[in-house]
């Protein structure tokens, strides 16, 4: 019998076929014609200033922190919902203190400032 | 083996299916902006058009493949690679009818069927990111980096809204099995029990698909289309098929979340209301295009974080209690 999960690895390996055929017809038909000026980053035409990594904001950080705390949290409440109605009340009690729980870290973050956009 | 036939035989369609499902959607998006903007759109190339996306495809395949000096050669080259997979797995898991008769044996018409579907899907679309981030930052372009971290942060922060949106469906079905979902919804779709929800799951689509309005990440005025403003040829056409192929999926997974599937009066099948259902979101994808401008940076954060999260949080507390209630 054949595993669910395998499926996909099937799918996916038809997918590579289609990639591995579209890539290998453009390298047959494709022009290919280098020079320093076509391999140069773009920047509006001009000579690209200093390198590509450029220096980003900290927030993007603060952010995804954030989102792994929720993104957790939104994990436990799917199996929680499947069951939901058999749990009954305790269930209702018991994953609202949880969610309670994170809200108030919400909250904090906001009122830290740490979900401001500068 | 009978059964690693029937899944090959299913995926080979699937792909064809879907691809020239993508191609014609360009077709008609092109199109319908044209009508919404009082022009034809593409009309050279057969009647309505209808060639234009064969001579995308070939014009596409011809052009040359450049690779800028400075980019990291080979995770340039497997970026695009991993965010055509990554849409690819995500539409494995979605059912597009009831399952049928065919040669006295059923077939479910998805290639996989687990019994934690939504579980999968949300795996599966949240590893879209890693396409866009790795693109954007093996590019060594300002443009490109900008984009692709503009692009992650805010995949990141409207996937919660998304996720927390659907666990109001999930309560309601009592399974995370597509199948039983669609199932549960054979008296009332769930986009009556469930209507912010469902206004939480369908502003959070357009942003976890970069489109218009959230399209920050492509932004063509200010940043050149950011996270793919390097790539050209087939590299720069994977991550338009990864695009719209997670356009497809996010309108396939509305549809039957809270449309209920295939559900309709029975004059005509199951598979013919999904597909009518699915072009209904797909359209209004290019109409909400058409009409909206696109947001501010720091509103579009602080709306997914300060007013979806909490709505998507407020949302499920009353699922939840008005379901214990009742």
């Amino acid at each position: 019998m054949l595993d669910q999960y395998t499926g996909v690895g099937v799918f996916l390996a038809v997918g590579a076929l289609f990639v591995a055929v579209t890539l290998l017809a453009g390298k047959l038909l494709r022009p290919h014609n280098p020079y320093p000026e076509k391999l140069a980053t773009y920047e509006c035409g001009e000579i690209p200033v200093g390198e590509g990594q450029i220096k980003f904001h900290i927030r993007y950080y603060i952010f995804s922190l954030i989102f792994v705390v929720f993104d957790v949290e939104t994990v436990f409440l799917y199996p929680w919902a499947v069951v939901f109605e058999e749990m009954g009340l305790f269930g209702f009690v018991v994953m609202m203190l949880f969610i309670g729980t994170l809200v108030e870290g919400l909250v904090y973050a906001w009122k830290k400032g740490a979900l401001r956009w500068v | 083996m009978e059964m690693v036939l029937l899944l090959l035989l299913k995926s080979i369609v699937w792909i064809v299916v879907l691809l020239s499902i993508f191609a014609f959607l360009m077709l008609f998006e092109r199109k319908f902006l044209g009508y919404f903007q009082l022009r034809l759109g593409p009309n050279r190339t057969g009647p309505w058009g209808l060639l234009q996306p064969v001579a995308d495809a070939v014009k596409i395949i011809i052009k040359e493949d450049i690779i800028p000096r400075e980019a990291d050669r080979i995770t340039y080259k497997l970026a695009p690679i991993a965010s055509l997979f990554v849409a690819l797995a995500a539409f494995a898991s979605i059912p597009v009818g009831p399952p049928i008769e065919l040669f006295g044996r059923t077939i479910e018409l998805s290639i996989v069927n687990p019994n934690a579907g939504v579980l999968l899907l949300f795996a599966t679309t949240s590893l879209g990111v890693y396409g866009i981030t790795l693109g954007g930052w093996a590019s060594q372009s300002k443009y490109s980096l900008l984009g692709a971290l503009r692009s992650t942060a805010q995949m990141i922060s409207y996937e919660l809204s998304l996720g927390l949106s659907i666990i109001g469906v999930l309560i309601l079905a009592g399974s995370l099995n597509l199948y039983d979902i669609v199932q549960a919804q054979e008296r009332v779709w769930f986009v009556l029990l469930n209507p912010v929800g469902f206004l939480i799951f369908f502003i959070s689509m357009f942003a976890e698909t970069n489109r218009v309005p959230f399209d920050l990440p492509e932004a063509e005025t200010e940043l050149v289309s950011g996270y793919s403003t390097e790539y050209s040829g087939m590299r720069f056409g994977m991550f338009m098929i990864a695009e719209y192929i997670n356009m497809i999926t996010m309108s396939a997974l509305a549809a039957l979340l809270y449309l209920g599937g295939w559900n309709g009066p029975s004059f005509l099948p199951g598979i013919v209301w999904f597909a009518l259902k699915v072009t209904l979101f797909i359209f209004i994808f290019i109409w909400v295009r058409a009409t909206m401008p696109r947001l501010r940076y720091d509103r579009l954060m602080s709306f997914g974080w300060k007013v979806m999260l909490p709505v998507a949080l407020a949302n499920l507390v009353i699922t939840a209690a008005a379901v214990s209630l009742f």
